[in-house]
């Protein structure tokens, strides 16, 4: 078991490597999104990966990216976004509006 | 307790108005009531698949089939609802001038029975997997469990209530304006349901979104405030819509008012404006 998780996250790893700028980890931990304040480049297409730790479903969802999407309680799903355009964009959890967070998306160069 | 309510109320509101819009346009129709109970049994059926699935097989099921799904039966009920303003502008006039001797009459053509069925199943299968799943976590979430569990409930009943009074709201309306008032709201929440498919499919990769953001009034009425939903699910309000979503949106009033107004007859005209 160990050696299997160990190869998945040597693979998780380096296909994190290759994909380094376009993609981001986001965690579901105690009714929080974690970390709450997502930055991503501008005019990149970018992979969120929403990985829940709680026993609760979480339905991530967001009306500035059009995003909705749920994920099961101890489950994993990814997301796409993007390519967006400089500004701040608001997401939510569906199942818990005091659960929130922002994704900030820089022009290059900044 | 009282957030569970507010959730669930959420959840179960955009099906519960669907549901009454439906039921209002359809008045004079025999038989009605039973096509869309069956069509709401349907769909809790196929929420509650939607639901197992998505526990179950986790990871293959969420992600793009899920948005795929969800995008399905959107525009699954945009076409019914095309199909039930068609043949109500076709017919509304009659139903509304000679509702008793309806039955016979209108029984010899193509009743738009099974349009009612998938529209009510369309509404509560989308919404339903989700407030399946968030029950179903909450009832086998142990502590804490009965009292979410009471508020998830009477979140349901509010939730049907609200949908109850715009049915009996609508049904004040001068029988000279209903069929004109009910195919309004038809066509602008077909509108908004075809937005919100295009959201789905944009998600999924399969359409793109050919610009976020092309206005945003989130400061003037945000779509988490509780009108901002109920115009999102009644005309389609969204904030802050992506191109493609305005294409959709616009696309689909278009071509459904042109559909309405070829099948409708020129007499019908009146009924449509």
């Amino acid at each position: 078991m160990r050696l299997i998780l160990t190869l998945l996250a040597a693979a998780a790893l380096s296909s994190n490597a290759a994909l380094a700028a376009d993609e981001i980890t986001l965690v579901v931990d105690h009714q929080k999104f974690s970390p709450s304040e997502l930055s991503i480049p501008a005019g990149v297409k970018t992979k969120i990966l929403i990985r829940n730790q709680d026993a609760m479903p979480v339905e991530f969802e967001s009306y500035d990216l059009s995003r909705e999407i749920v994920v099961p309680g101890h489950g994993e799903t990814s997301i796409y976004v993007g390519p967006l355009e400089a500004g701040t964009y608001q997401f939510f959890n569906d199942f818990d509006h005091d659960m929130k967070g922002t994704i900030t998306v820089k022009a290059k160069g900044n | 307790m009282l957030s569970t309510a507010v959730i669930m109320f959420r959840e179960v509101l955009e099906a519960s108005l669907i549901i009454a819009i439906v039921l209002g346009a359809s008045r004079g129709i025999e038989n009605r009531g039973r096509w869309v109970a069956s069509g709401a049994l349907l769909g809790l059926l196929g929420a509650a698949i939607v639901a197992i699935l998505a526990n179950l097989a986790s990871s293959e099921f969420s992600g793009n089939p899920q948005a795929l799904l969800n995008a399905a039966v959107l525009l699954g009920a945009v076409a019914m609802l095309t199909w039930h303003n068609v043949w109500m502008s076709a017919h509304g006039r009659q139903l509304s001038t000679e509702a008793k001797a309806l039955g016979k009459d209108v029984e010899s053509g193509q009743r738009p029975m099974t349009a009612l069925m998938l529209i009510t199943l369309a509404a509560v299968m989308r919404e339903g997997s989700e407030a399946v799943l968030f029950l179903w976590a909450i009832a086998t979430g142990g502590e804490q469990g009965s009292n979410m569990l009471i508020g998830g409930l009477s979140g349901v009943i509010a939730g049907i209530l609200t949908g109850l009074f715009l049915y009996l709201g609508l049904l004040r309306i001068p029988t000279r304006h209903f069929f004109g008032v009910t195919s309004w709201l038809i066509l602008l929440l077909a509108a908004g349901l075809a937005a919100q498919a295009a959201g789905f499919l944009n998600q999924a990769g399969l359409l793109p979104s050919l610009g976020n953001g092309i206005w945003n009034t989130s400061g003037i009425l945000s779509q988490n405030s509780l009108f901002g939903q109920f115009l999102h699910v009644l005309i389609g309000y969204i904030a802050r819509p992506s191109g493609i979503q305005v294409l959709f949106y616009a696309g689909t009033f278009a071509s459904m008012l042109l559909l309405m107004r070829t099948y409708g007859g020129n007499q019908k005209k009146k009924a449509v404006c």
